[in-house]
């Protein structure tokens, strides 16, 4: 999988960064291109800095199995013991949360927390909201990102140059500067009522994202342009170019600027938080922050509940998820 | 950009003698494809327009103004500059946020460097290893900040309080205390951001040439020479991104102070971020102009800071 990739966009708006002001932020660690390299020698692929002779020195060889089970046992306690006490806490009665938190279970498990959380604070209902807000912020950066990638990369008029570089600028600009204005715009629309607790609000400005349209553009732009031709000369207009060919060859890229998107939306707190405020259309990290002060056992089982998504996302697609993370690492070269 | 060293794909062949003598008309535009690219660029155009490019332009404006949501806007000059700097609060918000940037630099960067330059030499299992270090960054920020709240509960029977007294430290403070309560803010934001980090250095070791280690070795290079003299000058290029990427990230701190202590204790925590919107959001009220003041204040900053990174970006990949 190769692009013509010339520079690097720089993450202005590192979204993914925790505490990132963003509407429109993208993933500041995932600015890169899409480009994947492998060691170069043939015979041993994978070789690091310890070669297979090295591996066979006893000395080499306990050394690092020693470092390597350390670092395992620090990953288990560092990564994974805080979300294992966030398992335990959600069937723990509150009084043991509070008074002995690393015993296991000393009077017994319970569901109450887990039946508080569903039953009386609703936890399905706001976790609905967030599905419905990732996927109009999912459709509306893919069809901003297709559709301008399309325009930039493969029908280029002669003003695409302009829209390239006013794209490209709004890298620079770092989110916090959106808000305010946006905020404003939310509130009083130059046409129609105010947005404030409509998805539109948070549907919108998340297409936006200069980012997801230069992954885009540069993938179209590693397409071969023989096929584009071809198609033109068996008489295909744009809309056909664009939807029987250049979409079903972009699967990888769409499968790639998803995944961001739909992080994206789960993740975000502070422009949700500004603008869906009605419990009709609060998702979930926003209403978990209201919930702070409720009893801690409820407000444990709802966040273990809050938390099984993304993780159980994350198992299913790990190469997907690992992958886009590092490319912020494939820049050069 | 990539438009001119390929070859563009403009509609119908017409070779540049004929193009001079048509009269450009709106048929042949439209013949040409001038339509339909401006209807393909309807989505982009709108909402660019809408959300991005006019908020831009909107925030120089509306920080040359006294502006809420409810009154006209007064045009007040640069005031809302001068409010800013004039803000007692602005050197602690500064001092704040460089704080927070030092501390998660201390805690978030060599660590998982280390980590990383382990990993890269497993033989088997690398998976399990990138699976648990990247697990805490699919977890939602707003549940870490939540749970680590309670870890730092300041009661002996706390989490962390607990853990630290079976080997006879503590109790400590933490959140609750002006010190201890930054540290503990970049210790969660550490958290869940360090397996990202990670992986980022893991995808720069496995492009790190094998034929360099192959050459130290016919120089009978020691393993540790080979990781001190081959890897890490490899990975200078990506060390360097993430440095920048860190400070840009920190320098917009929000969700961490805010949800943890609100500023406190006595604006201990307060970040730029936080300060802006505190000004705009919280009950100081509606100061728009102000806080957009301080917002570009803050974007230009994070704008140097971008260029710097796009300009080495760049002039690597020429290279």
């Amino acid at each position: 999988m190769t692009t013509t990739a010339a520079s690097t966009p720089p993450p202005a708006l590192p979204g993914a960064m925790p505490g990132s002001a963003g509407a429109a932020a993208p993933s500041a660690a995932l600015a890169a291109t899409v480009r994947r390299r492998r060691r170069a020698t043939p015979d041993n692929p994978d070789r690091g800095a310890l070669s297979t002779a090295d591996w066979r020195r006893p000395s080499v060889k306990y050394t690092w199995r020693g470092m390597h089970f350390v670092l395992l046992l620090l990953l288990l306690l560092w990564c994974l013991g805080p979300l294992l006490l966030l398992g335990k806490f959600a069937f723990t009665p509150t009084q043991d949360i509070l008074t002995h938190p690393m015993s296991i279970f000393p009077n017994g498990a319970t569901t109450k927390n887990i039946d508080q959380a569903w039953n009386r604070y609703h936890i399905g209902q706001f976790f609905m909201n967030t599905v419905w807000f990732a996927l109009g912020a999912w459709f509306t950066q893919i069809l901003v990102a297709t559709t301008g990638g399309f325009v930039l990369s493969v029908l280029r008029p002669r003003w695409a140059k302009v829209l390239n570089w006013a794209v490209l600028a709004t890298l620079f600009v770092p989110a916090v500067v959106l808000l305010i204005p946006l905020y404003k715009l939310i509130v009083h629309p130059p046409i129609g009522d105010s947005l404030i607790n409509n998805f539109f609000a948070v549907w919108l400005p998340a297409g936006a994202s200069a980012f997801n349209v230069v992954l885009v553009a540069r993938f179209f732009d590693s397409l071969p342009r023989e096929i584009f031709e071809a198609a033109r000369v068996d008489g295909a207009g744009p809309f056909r170019l664009f939807w029987h060919i250049v979409l079903p060859m972009s699967k990888p890229i769409i499968g790639v600027v998803s995944v961001f998107a739909v992080i994206a939306s789960w993740k975000d707190f502070l422009w949700p938080f500004l603008v869906l405020k009605d419990d009709s259309v609060k998702p979930l990290s926003v209403y978990l922050q209201s919930m702070a002060n409720v009893d801690k056992g409820t407000l444990m089982a709802a966040l273990a509940i809050s938390t099984l998504i993304p993780i159980a996302m994350f198992l299913i697609f790990q190469r997907m998820f690992l992958r886009g993370a590092g490319l912020g690492g494939a820049v050069k070269g | 950009m990539t438009t001119d060293d390929v070859v563009p794909a403009a509609p119908p062949a017409i070779n540049l003698h004929t193009r001079s003598r048509i009269r450009r008309t709106p048929v042949t535009w439209v013949r040409r494809g001038g339509l339909s690219a401006l209807l393909f660029a309807i989505p982009i155009l709108f909402i660019f327009g809408a959300f991005s490019w006019w908020p831009i332009i909107s925030a120089f404006i509306m920080s040359l103004q006294k502006t809420n949501l409810t009154d006209a806007p007064v045009w007040v000059g640069l005031d809302n500059f001068r409010a800013v700097f004039a803000d007692p609060l602005l050197p602690t918000v500064i001092k704040n946020t460089a704080w927070f940037a030092a501390l998660a630099l201390i805690f978030g960067y060599p660590v998982p460097l280390v980590g990383a330059v382990l990993m890269s030499e497993l033989r088997k299992r690398k998976g399990l290893y990138s699976v648990l270090a990247y697990l805490p960054v699919v977890v939602p920020p707003v549940v870490a900040v939540l749970l680590w709240k309670f870890f730092y509960d300041p009661r002996p029977e706390g989490v962390f309080n607990t853990v630290l007294g079976w080997v006879g430290l503590g109790p400590f403070p933490w959140l609750a205390d002006a010190t201890w309560a930054m540290p503990s803010l970049v210790l969660e934001a550490t958290w869940a951001a360090a397996g990202g980090t990670v992986i980022i250095y893991l995808a720069a070791l496995i492009s790190v040439p094998a034929e360099l280690y192959d050459a130290a070795e016919v120089d009978g290079a020691s393993v540790w020479r080979k990781v001190w003299h081959v890897t890490m000058p490899q990975l200078r290029g990506v060390l360097f991104i993430t440095l920048i990427l860190q400070i840009i990230g920190t320098a917009q701190v929000f969700l961490e102070p805010f949800l943890f202590t609100n500023g406190g204790p006595n604006h201990a925590t307060e970040t730029v971020m936080l300060r802006v919107y505190n000004l705009a959001f919280a009950n100081l009220g509606n100061n728009f102009g102000q806080a957009t003041a301080l917002s570009l204040l803050l974007a230009a900053f994070l704008a140097v800071m971008s260029l710097v990174y796009f300009r080495i970006t760049r002039s690597w990949s020429q290279s």
